[in-house]
């Protein structure tokens, strides 16, 4: 959680570059989606520690309460949403593609606009399901429905989906074309590329799809 | 001039010549895909690239016609706004300077349009003299959908994100008309040395 002095406010989906300095001037930059609402209090980043990254392993075990970070944002026009649109919200992420769909999540149990809201999540188990316990909370709205996927391992009495989420998956799970759903899918490169692929295959109009792609980009 | 972050120490490159890696940049050995929605398949039966706008004859090729104009081995880097660069990546593919010496114009500006319905705008100055291709091949291979075949612009001076992939055709025009990513806040020339990653900068 990041006080940042002048933040100017975000819309849900945008993302912040992080930029650390070596005491020889040497930097290095990523970029990381915002984790919080526009109406919670401080910017929330949800970092992905990889294991072999450079900023990731920084901020989540040298960075402490009350150091200083220097970041740059809101940045992203696209990929956002508030909760003046309509249509129903169709939100797909697989592993830490969720962290911008929370944001969007909570601005939406935040506004409560008349729009049913939908998450599609997809991890490997659900010890790796990130804000679980919030997951369970938001579902209790009767407009957000919340389904997961497991796709390694899970519980004995796991009633979720077992397995990727697939075309079958989502023909069962997405709205038809005709309700003109606004769909945000977001996760590393192969999750997004079969699923916006299963999407448009089972009828969901291109331009309805909004993606956001996290590489392994040895963050 | 930024503050040191304490305790940050970097993981510096070795062996990486370091003025081929413009600020805020890291290198990858992946190549990441980036894109703001599914990927559009078009068969190269069903291809075609136009040059038109502000040209006396709008000229047109399909795939085979295209493929068989000269073309380039180009081996160049690349870097993406979202911070990654990869060194020495090989393509082929036609030059813009091939492309647009078959149309008379007067414009200085273009906006190149894909399937999908993305689009990026350049400066003439930007693309010709051996600064842009429009390439079908990458490490040999044909262009994978994923990274914007059957054929993708290559702008390697500038953030790539200029490097429209499922490029179909250049429309030239008189002024500069912002694309996709220059009209949601990306900048509008994209120079990776001079990091002009946002509108600001």
């Amino acid at each position: 959680m990041l006080d940042v002095p002048h933040w100017p406010g975000h819309r849900t989906g945008q993302h912040v570059d992080v930029r650390l300095t070596a005491d020889d001037g040497y930097q290095a930059e990523r970029s990381y989606s915002i984790a919080s609402a526009p109406e919670d209090d401080g910017i929330m980043l949800t970092i992905d520690r990889l294991e072999d990254g450079e900023v990731s392993p920084y901020l989540t075990e040298v960075l402490e309460p009350g150091d200083t970070l220097e970041l740059r944002g809101p940045i992203g026009g696209y990929f956002v949403w508030d909760a003046s649109l309509r249509g129903p919200l169709l939100l797909i992420s697989g592993g830490s593609g969720i962290v911008p769909l929370r944001a969007m999540l909570r601005h939406w149990a935040a506004v409560r606009p008349p729009v049913a809201v939908r998450l599609l999540h997809s991890a490997r188990s659900l010890d790796d399901v990130i804000y679980h316990d919030e997951l369970i909370r938001l579902a209790a709205f009767e407009e957000v429905d919340v389904r997961i996927a497991l796709t390694r391992a899970w519980p004995d009495d796991w009633r979720g989906h077992r397995g990727r989420i697939d075309r079958n998956f989502l023909e069962d799970a997405a709205w038809p074309a005709q309700e003109q759903p606004r769909i945000y899918v977001c996760g590393p490169t192969a999750f997004v590329e079969a699923t916006a692929a299963a999407l448009v295959e089972s009828g969901q109009r291109p331009d309805s799809i909004k993606t956001e792609r996290f590489g392994s980009t040895g963050g | 001039m930024s503050p040191p972050s304490r305790g940050f120490l970097g993981r510096r490159r070795s062996g990486v010549d370091p003025s081929r890696v413009p600020p805020g940049q890291h290198l990858t050995r992946g190549f990441p895909v980036l894109s703001a929605g599914p990927t559009p398949r078009t068969e190269v039966a069903d291809w075609s690239f136009t040059i038109e706008g502000a040209v006396e004859e709008p000229t047109s090729w399909r795939w085979e016609a295209f493929i068989a104009l000269p073309t380039d081995q180009i081996t160049v880097d690349i870097h993406c706004v979202t911070k990654w660069s990869k060194l020495d990546t090989s393509w082929r593919g036609v030059s813009l300077d091939t492309l647009l010496k078959t149309v008379e114009t007067k414009a200085e500006y273009l906006t190149a349009w894909c399937d999908g319905g993305y689009t990026t705008n350049l400066a003439l100055e930007d693309v010709l003299d051996g600064k842009a291709w429009v390439a079908y091949e990458y490490d040999g291979e044909p262009l994978a959908p994923e990274h914007g075949g059957p054929a993708r612009l290559l702008v390697p001076h500038l953030y790539f994100w200029k490097s429209a992939k499922w490029v179909r055709g250049l429309r030239l025009t008189e002024t500069d008309e912002p694309g996709f990513w220059e009209t949601y806040g990306y900048h509008n020339h994209g120079d990776p040395g001079l990091e002009q990653r946002y509108q600001g900068d």
